[in-house]
Parts: structure tokens; C-alpha cells; sequence
């Protein structure tokens, strides 16, 4: 095997790929064999590295070099500098935020600082094309080992000890799932992946798929082997081409080595993996949902019980787990429970994913312990707000969850501390807001999200989360009362009460969480007919300054609907009966002589 | 490609395959490791700097050492080039110059494998920001 001298990693996950990282990867190779350097550096498509808000990444091993916005045009420099000359290309290296200095490595990136990676530990280091490179990193280790010790229970013991929670959003011992479903008897078992990522804003479970689809494949064969199941169901939504395209090549790798199929490992248990494709509803997250979607019906929930334990797929008994989940299982079983149980909180063991999103500087997808604070993610591993402006609140768990404010900063965060504090953990969604959010519509936004999306078949959910999203658009247009701020929140409690299902439990999280943190806001649009934040259009007001405006008619000529007065080098007026609050005139003027009020 | 049949037959493969990954698997954990730096700088080459480079990566191979290999810019020691600095976990950086086939072979039978000093020692007159 030819030796290399350097790794050129470089991220293939969908972020980087559509800034063209597939480009980078050509780019590269036609540069190493033009300089005849083919032999001594290897490039490699690995999965996401997380740092999405400066992608496309390159990565140079062994110096650990971490390349930021990389475009085709400067792979020449980097071959040309840093492995012809040794030298790193500065201006491709991070720049810290604070001190403006270049950061050479990953590890003294803070982005990088406080993160621990289990769940992604393969994501950004291996070819997930590549089943040898899994392997050599101690891929089907687990597997070989449980198959070797012929004792599902063990396995199930193991999982119960280590304290691992499922992560698709409820939070449910893993272990004691597979229990049930062991203990339950059935003609045909089978292992469900959970695939069906539906939180806007989340994409951890894309990014393992995408990155490392072997150990989502690795862990079903032991769930298979644990619960007595020899087939597997990966529901995946047919908008995640890249991950789907990824697993197949990993379903047909898996075979072909006998990790999958007829008498694995020369063990005699057999286990197979199908595909099965979502079509986006984000209902069908929900196991039961997920389920009916599978069997050809319509994605809508059921009663539970029967748990699919008992009667899940076809009626049999039937494990339901996340991908996130699965992928931390082959390393708890290759390290072990105690290993697993020192990290985290005293009841939510491990790490988390989380997708950071907003306004913060570092956007992209992060792992830490459990128990970090709120405070250590959005400002030490996010790098703080935007443009350097105030932290407001961040949204946790989508449309499921509640915003936490600054108050919660330093709650440690694991799924019961969360629920604590009026949200939840979900899928691991992040949003950040600073001081130009308006809360009441960010609610907004979530209502007309869950509306959207409920299945429709009981009516709290179907008709109660349209007139809340109503009662919220009324008041955002300034037409609110106090009477509707009481029906938002009795109406809120009725739907959590009376759904059928976790969508319609916790859709009205939002509204509630809002209201009880951002009491002030609401009653600014109820009262006083005011957006503090200056987002809802309807209450606005632009008006001109006349000490500021020198009357050079910007604003009259952009005004569509020929709303402002006013003479040459005179001060102009808006007609505020006219005004349709586009804000054209505000963003034209080159004196900051308009104001929005 | 053969079925893989047993836990065995799978940490063999395993093995056979380590060599994939382990300059990546090293890197993320550079302070454990053996790091050598090779000065590649215009004289560096010109004295033979990639030469030198490519024995000790195949020495310490030969060795089954787990060391990494890096090339650097000019350490400012031109007279003495081909110039190497090697760390080795838990101990001060040294650095020899006119590291050629030879010395290099030395350098990792005598200083690494039994920490012996050999010839050629170059005293250090900087200090990195690392250490700082």
C-alpha cells in the first residue's frame, strides 16, 4: 500500500458540496497529478466537519490545518505553499473573531475547544464511501464482539447501564426500549431507523448518514441481534439524496463483507437492511406516524398503547430508534457503560448534537457533554452574536420547543433541566435570536410551521394551532387585545391536553414560552400598538428626520408607491396613510435620516 | 472482496488496514506521538531536506513507530541544513542539523529508540508561541 504523506481531507457533506467542495476534491486531484505528487498525498471526500459557517473545510493531516472557505481557484496555493513549501496559506486560515489572529489548528479553535465527538467522532475523519477506513477506526468491532458473546441480553444490560436516552427528541432509555421489544414475541421483529428529520433548522441525523452511514448500519445488526429481529427498515426522507446515496453504497459494502445478510460474521444470526423513503411530513417523526407512513397509509398517528413494541410494523413488535442514537451505541459497547455513564448529568448521560443556527458567528453542528451551559455554546463554541449585537433568546427543540432567555444562560442543559425551564430537548435544533428579533412573531413563525404540518386527524391539533396562529397574525398586525393574550394561553393548554400526539402536545410551546419570558413584548403589540423589535410591518412607522435630511429625493424616487414629499434639497415627508412599510426608503438613504419607530 | 467470518478474521483485517488512517488517527493526538519537523525551506531542499524526510518517515515505519512527520518553514539554521526538530512526548523539543540518510538513521536507532544523544545538536535560540 502506498504510503502517504499527507491527508487532504475535505468536507463532502451538502453544505460544502454546494459551495462546490466536489470541485475543490477535482481540483486537487488534477493538481497532485500534474505535479506528479499522487503517490505521496492522498485526497479524501470525508463527512461534515461542522463548521458549516465557513465551508467549504479542507483539512491537511498530520500538520492539522484547518482551512476555511476554500475555493477551487486556491487549491494550487495550498499545494504550492503547504505541501511543496511547508508553509500554511494564512489568509485560509480561521480568524478568531476576538484577538483577529490566525488559528493554525483545529484544536485551538474554540469552535472546536469545548465539543466532545461520539455521536459524530467519524464525521470530518473518515471517507464514508470508504468501508475500510471504518473498519481500520474500529468499525464492526461492536458487532463482532456481541455476535462472539452470544448474549443479547448482556447487550441490553450494557445499554441500560450506560444511561443512553433516545435523541430523536423524547428521551426515552434506549435500553429499556430494546427490552420490551425483546421480551415481546412475534413472528417477525424488526428494527426501525428513525431517519425522518423533520426539526427546521436540524440536520444532525444528515450529517451522520451522510458522514458515517456504516455505524447507523453497524448499530441496527446488534439491535437485530439483541431483540431477536432479522430485518431492518431505515425510513428516510427522499429530500436527503446525499445520505441516501451514501447508505446505499454502505448497505452494498456491508454485504459484500458479510456484516449484513445471511449468517454475519459466521455467527449464524442473519440480519437485512431496507430503504424506505419519506416524503417529508414532519409528523412522521413520530413513531406511530412513522410507522403507518412505513405500511403504505397515511402518516398519522396512533393510539399508544399498543407501543410498537408490542404491535408496531405489519403488528409485529417493532424498535423505533434515531439515528443520532444508533450512533452512539458501537462506541459505548466498544468502550463501555462506565466510559459512557462519566459524561453528562446525573440523569442525561453523553453528549448531544446540536445544530447551532441563527445569529451566531459560528453556525454549524456541534457534539458536547450534556450539562454544558447554554452561555459555553453560543458564546465560547458559537462564537457569540452577530455584528455584535445583544443575545436575546434561543429556541431549543423547533417547533416542539420554548425560548430560553438570558436568564437561562447558565442552566446546564440535559432533558430535564430543559423541560424545566418550559422547552425540550428535540431533535437538537438551536436557534439564536439577538435584539432585532420580535418574539411574538418568531411564535408566529413556529404556528404557521405546525399548522402546516399537523396531520389533521384530531381536531385540538388541526383546528386549535390554526386559530392560535390567527389570534398571533391579529396581533402582529396591531389589531390585538388583552382578551386574546388569555384565549392564547388557555387555548394552548386545551391543545397540549387533548392532542393525540407529541406533535400537538408541544406544538403550542412556543407561544407559551414566549409569553411567559417575553410578557413585556406582547403586551407591547396589544397596548401600545408597537414592534420593540421593529420586525412586524404593520406597526411600523418610518418617519424622517428633519435635522438629518438634506433633500436629495433618494427616497421619493425609490418610494413605490410614491408616498414622500418633498422639494429639492428641502426636507421630504411620508405619508404615513400611503406607507406600505417596505422599508425601500430606509435602506436608500445614505444620510440615516429615516427612523423606524 | 472475501467475507469477513469471524471477530478474528475481523481485527486482522483491521490491522492489515490501520495503515489507512493512522497518519489522521496521530495527528488528532499530536502531543501523545513522536513529532519530527523537517525544515523545508529553499535550503533546506537544496541540501536534501525531502530526502531526509522520506527515510525517517520509512524508518520509522520499519520501526512501527507512530511518529509524525511534518515538514516546516526555515528554523534560521541555513548553515546547518538539512535541519530537523524532534519532540518526543513529555520532552523538550531538540534540534539536529545536517540530518542527512545517515544521520537520520542514527538519530531515530539512537535518540528515539534509546535516548541517547547523538552528534550534531543544534542549541535552540527561540522559543514557539505554543510553549509560551
Amino acid at each position: 500500500m502506498a504510503k502517504y504523506k499527507y491527508h487532504i481531507l475535505i468536507c463532502g457533506g451538502t453544505g460544502c458540496r454546494a459551495s462546490e467542495s466536489d470541485q475543490i476534491h477535482k481540483q486537487f486531484d488534477i493538481i497532485l497529478e500534474e505535479k506528479s505528487l499522487e503517490e505521496d498525498i492522498q485526497v479524501i471526500q470525508t463527512g461534515c466537519f461542522g463548521f458549516c459557517e465557513k465551508g467549504p473545510i479542507v483539512k491537511i493531516m498530520p500538520d492539522n490545518t484547518f482551512y476555511t472557505q476554500v475555493k477551487p481557484s486556491d487549491c494550487l496555493e495550498i499545494i504550492e505553499e503547504h505541501i511543496i513549501k511547508g508553509r500554511s496559506v494564512n489568509r485560509l486560515l480561521y480568524e478568531d473573531p476576538e484577538t483577529k489572529e490566525h488559528v493554525e489548528d483545529s484544536k485551538h479553535m474554540g469552535f472546536y475547544k469545548k465539543q466532545l465527538r461520539v455521536a459524530l467522532r467519524n464525521c470530518g475523519f473518515i471517507n464514508p464511501e470508504d468501508i475500510n477506513e471504518y473498519i481500520a477506526n474500529d468499525g464492526y468491532l461492536a458487532l463482532a464482539n456481541v455476535l462472539e458473546q452470544k448474549n443479547p441480553m448482556a447487550v441490553i444490560e450494557t445499554l441500560k447501564k450506560s444511561g443512553l436516552r433516545g435523541r430523536g427528541g423524547g428521551g426515552f432509555p434506549t435500553g429499556l426500549k430494546w427490552e420490551f421489544a425483546a421480551k415481546n414475541k412475534g413472528e417477525q421483529k424488526y428494527v426501525v431507523c428513525n431517519a425522518d428529520e423533520g426539526d427546521p433548522g436540524a440536520f444532525m441525523d444528515r450529517s451522520i448518514l451522510e458522514g458515517d452511514p456504516h455505524t447507523v448500519i453497524e448499530a441496527m445488526v446488534i439491535n437485530g441481534y439483541a431483540i431477536g429481529s432479522t430485518m431492518g427498515l431505515i425510513y428516510i426522507r427522499a429530500e436527503y439524496p446525499l445520505a441516501i446515496e451514501r447508505l446505499k453504497i454502505a448497505l452494498d459494502q456491508a454485504l459484500e463483507y458479510g456484516f449484513l445478510g445471511d449468517n454475519i460474521l459466521g455467527s449464524g444470526f442473519s440480519f437485512n437492511i431496507e430503504i424506505k423513503y419519506g416524503a417529508g411530513a414532519f409528523v412522521c417523526g413520530e413513531e406511530t406516524a412513522l410507522i403507518q407512513s412505513m405500511e403504505g397509509n397515511r402518516g398519522e398517528p396512533t393510539f399508544k398503547p399498543p407501543f410498537p413494541a408490542e404491535s408496531g410494523y405489519k403488528g409485529q413488535p417493532t424498535n423505533v430508534n434515531n439515528v443520532e442514537t444508533y450512533a452512539n451505541i458501537p462506541v459505548i459497547l466498544n468502550k463501555g457503560w462506565e466510559w459512557f455513564s462519566s459524561i453528562g448529568t446525573e440523569k442525561s448521560k453523553g453528549t448531544k448534537v446540536f445544530a447551532l443556527a441563527g445569529k451566531v458567528n459560528n453556525v454549524g453542528l456541534i457534539e458536547v457533554p450534556m450539562g454544558t451551559t447554554l452561555r459555553e455554546i453560543i458564546f465560547e463554541i458559537g462564537g457569540g452574536i452577530k455584528d455584535g449585537k445583544e443575545f436575546k433568546a434561543v429556541q431549543t427543540g423547533g417547533p416542539s420547543g420554548g425560548c430560553l432567555t438570558q436568564s437561562h444562560l447558565d442552566t446546564a442543559i440535559d432533558y430535564d433541566n430543559l423541560l424545566a425551564s418550559g422547552s425540550m430537548m428535540g431533535s437538537g435544533g438551536m436557534i439564536v435570536m439577538d435584539e432585532d428579533d420580535c418574539m411574538v412573531a418568531i411564535a408566529k413563525f413556529y404556528l404557521e410551521f405546525t399548522v402546516e404540518e399537523s396531520c389533521g386527524k384530531c381536531t385540538p391539533c388541526r383546528i386549535g394551532n390554526l386559530r392560535l396562529h390567527e389570534i398571533l397574525e391579529k396581533i402582529c398586525a396591531g389589531n390585538g387585545t388583552r382578551e386574546d393574550l388569555d384565549h392564547l394561553r388557555n387555548l394552548s393548554n386545551v391543545i397540549k391536553d387533548a392532542s393525540l400526539c407529541g406533535l400537538g402536545q408541544t406544538s403550542p410551546n412556543p407561544v407559551l414560552s414566549t409569553i411567559d419570558n417575553f410578557w413585556d413584548e406582547y403586551l407591547a403589540h396589544v397596548d401600545d400598538k408597537k414592534c420593540p423589535a421593529g420586525v412586524c410591518r404593520e406597526l411600523k412607522r418610518y418617519e424622517i428626520l428633519p435635522d438629518a435630511c438634506v433633500g436629495c429625493t433618494v427616497c421619493a424616487r425609490n418610494c413605490p408607491v410614491n408616498c414622500i414629499d418633498g422639494e429639492r434639497k428641502q426636507v421630504h415627508f411620508i405619508n404615513q396613510d400611503l406607507c406600505i412599510k417596505c422599508g425601500a426608503c430606509y435602506d436608500k438613504c445614505k444620510f440615516n435620516a429615516i427612523i423606524i419607530k | 472482496m472475501e467475507k469477513i467470518k469471524s471477530l478474528a478474521d475481523l481485527k486482522k483485517r483491521q490491522e492489515s488496514l490501520k495503515s489507512k488512517i493512522d497518519l489522521r488517527d496521530r495527528a488528532n493526538d499530536p502531543e501523545s506521538h513522536i513529532q519530527v519537523k523537517v525544515s523545508m525551506s529553499t535550503c533546506g531542499i537544496a541540501s536534501g531536506a525531502k530526502h531526509t524526510m522520506e527515510i525517517l518517515i520509512q524508518e520509522f515505519n520499519r520501526h512501527k513507530i507512530d511518529a509524525i512527520v511534518t515538514q516546516t518553514g526555515c528554523m534560521g539554521f541555513c548553515f546547518a541544513e538539512p535541519t530537523i526538530e524532534v519532540r518526543k512526548p513529555g520532552s523538550e523539543p531538540i534540534i539536529f542539523g545536517y540530518v542527512n540518510e545517515e544521520k537520520a538513521i542514527e538519530i531515530i536507532e539512537k535518540y528515539v529508540l534509546n535516548d541517547i544523544l547523538v552528534e550534531g545538536i543544534i542549541p535552540a535560540n527561540y522559543q514557539s508561541i505554543d510553549n509560551k
